[in-house]
């Protein structure tokens, strides 16, 4: 599992390779709060990295995902949709976003390992 | 004050510290958000059993009990008629009619007890003192509230003679020799207790209150999603210098004897305003919105009649998550001309979601009247 600087995960799919599963890390989690509301992309867009694709409410405030990655989405997590606090109760397992198709997995090694992480983030 | 770098800290920093508070500025406060468990089960903790609010960063002022004339001439309420063991809710007007504060007045027998909002209160002191004799400001008081169905039964073993207060009644009483101030309400919409206190018996008494396995702290996240689902309007959001009290929803507040006809009509700031409004209609009206869906309608939201075209009829004060209902709510200023049951549509990033409109509160009252 790799990060980024917006405290996001990313993990190989474990079904194809050259897609990748997101979502965010507890660390996230716990800042938001309770999530009440989060909207996804529509799949087979295409996006680039740094685009806003999704938003995350909380009680308290709105937030936006960026994709951490050029590529196509393929999935996204519709019981999100009906339950937004499997953000909460699993960030790193049933509380993904989306998965996307990424020409060159190799891209993953460019983003933080856990231990980078948990530097980043002062724990 | 420099608003900038400098917040005020609570008395009661340190036991919220304790209590895994994390903290956020709020008018010039460090105020606590939330505590552990989060906002939305401190929300729902205080609906089912008792809530511990520091609320001290709120203004508290000491007026002498012959004030009420003065008092009078600030603000639209009945002040001179207010029994002493009794608290009114109230609000200054400025000159156009809108809304320069809202506050609690409480009759004790040495005069007028005022709790005003905290990022008003350095302009509302100014103003009374340029008005008013003899204004002393409680610097020394904190001020706590205990919300919630079980707040009764849990204040009346430390305090006994709670229990025999009635919604909007204020006693003084003592625990362990500190001097409370008391009053059956609060802004939850829940039966609750505010209580006025010295600093220095404040932690011993929160302690006291917090041992309780009844009693939960709760932040100032879940504060606003309370007040909210309770329709209660927040001042700075909902209630503002060019919002009138007649399109707040507020007239219910004016007493009869300040409205026109009254033996005490007029006589404060935007007087002829608001008269004019309380007779012939304001345009605009204060309207609780239901929006379809999940996603929340935050302040800001514009409100349309149409779902395409049309121009904007309103707009959203307060909006979020009602962890009661499950579900999004807002309060909307419109305009009075859209019938109550009119089909509306609040724009949310760009799209125009379908909203049910409403007479808020959103969740019941149950104070204990």
């Amino acid at each position: 599992m790799k990060f980024t600087e917006d405290h996001e995960w990313l993990n190989p799919d474990v079904e194809d390779g050259d897609v990748i599963v997101v979502g965010i890390t507890e660390y996230a989690a716990t800042q938001l709060g309770d999530v009440v509301f989060v909207e996804l992309p529509e799949v087979e867009t295409r996006v680039a990295k740094g685009d806003e694709i999704v938003v995350i409410e909380s009680v308290k405030a709105a937030s936006d995902i960026v994709a951490p990655i050029d590529g196509e989405i393929v999935e996204v997590n519709d019981a999100l949709t009906d339950n937004p606090g499997l953000v909460n109760e699993d960030p790193l397992g049933a509380g993904w976003f989306f998965k996307i198709r990424v020409e060159d997995v190799g891209a993953l090694d460019d983003f933080m390992t856990e231990d980078e992480y948990k530097d980043h983030t002062g724990n | 004050m420099d608003e900038t770098d400098v917040l005020e800290h609570l008395p009661l920093r340190a036991l919220h510290e304790e209590l895994g508070g994390s903290f956020v500025p709020f008018a010039g406060w460090e105020m606590p958000v939330r505590y552990g468990p989060g906002v939305m089960a401190e929300h729902l903790w205080c609906r089912e059993k008792a809530g511990l609010f520091d609320v001290s960063h709120m203004g508290q002022v000491m007026l002498p009990a012959d004030a009420g004339e003065a008092l009078e001439a600030l603000l639209p309420m009945d002040v001179i008629g207010l029994q002493e063991g009794r608290q009114r809710y109230a609000f200054f007007t400025n000159a156009q009619g809108g809304l320069l504060d809202d506050l609690m007045i409480a009759r004790h027998a040495e005069g007028l007890h005022l709790v005003v909002n905290a990022a008003c209160a350095a302009t509302d002191i100014a103003h009374l003192e340029s008005h008013v004799p003899d204004v002393r400001v409680l610097s020394d008081r904190a001020l706590l509230a205990l919300q919630g169905p079980m707040a009764a039964t849990v204040l009346e073993r430390l305090v006994s003679g709670v229990a025999e207060l009635r919604f909007m009644d204020v006693a003084r009483l003592r625990w362990e020799g500190v001097d409370l101030w008391i009053s059956r309400s609060g802004y939850t919409g829940e039966d609750g207790f505010e209580i006025s206190l010295p600093v220095e018996g404040a932690e011993g008494f929160a302690r006291a209150l917090l041992r309780d396995e009844h009693v939960a702290p709760i932040g100032l996240g879940a504060r606003d999603t309370l007040r909210l689902e309770a329709g209660l309007p927040l001042y700075g959001q909902d209630l503002g210098p060019e919002i009138t009290p007649v399109e707040a929803g507020l007239t219910w507040a004016i007493q009869k004897v300040r409205r026109p006809g009254g033996a005490r009509a007029g006589g404060y700031p935007g007087a002829d305003v608001i008269a004019a409004q309380i007779e012939g209609g304001a345009p605009r009206k204060r309207i609780g919105l239901l929006p379809e869906g999940r996603a929340p309608m935050r302040a800001g939201t514009e409100v349309f009649a149409a779902e395409i075209g049309g121009k904007r009829v309103g707009v959203v004060t307060s909006g979020g998550f009602a962890p009661s209902l499950g579900a999004p709510v807002a309060l909307a200023l419109i305009e009075a001309g859209i019938a109550d049951d009119a089909a509306l549509w609040g724009e949310v990033r760009g799209r125009r979601l379908p909203v049910a409109s409403m007479r808020p509160p959103f969740v019941a009252h149950r104070y204990h009247r």
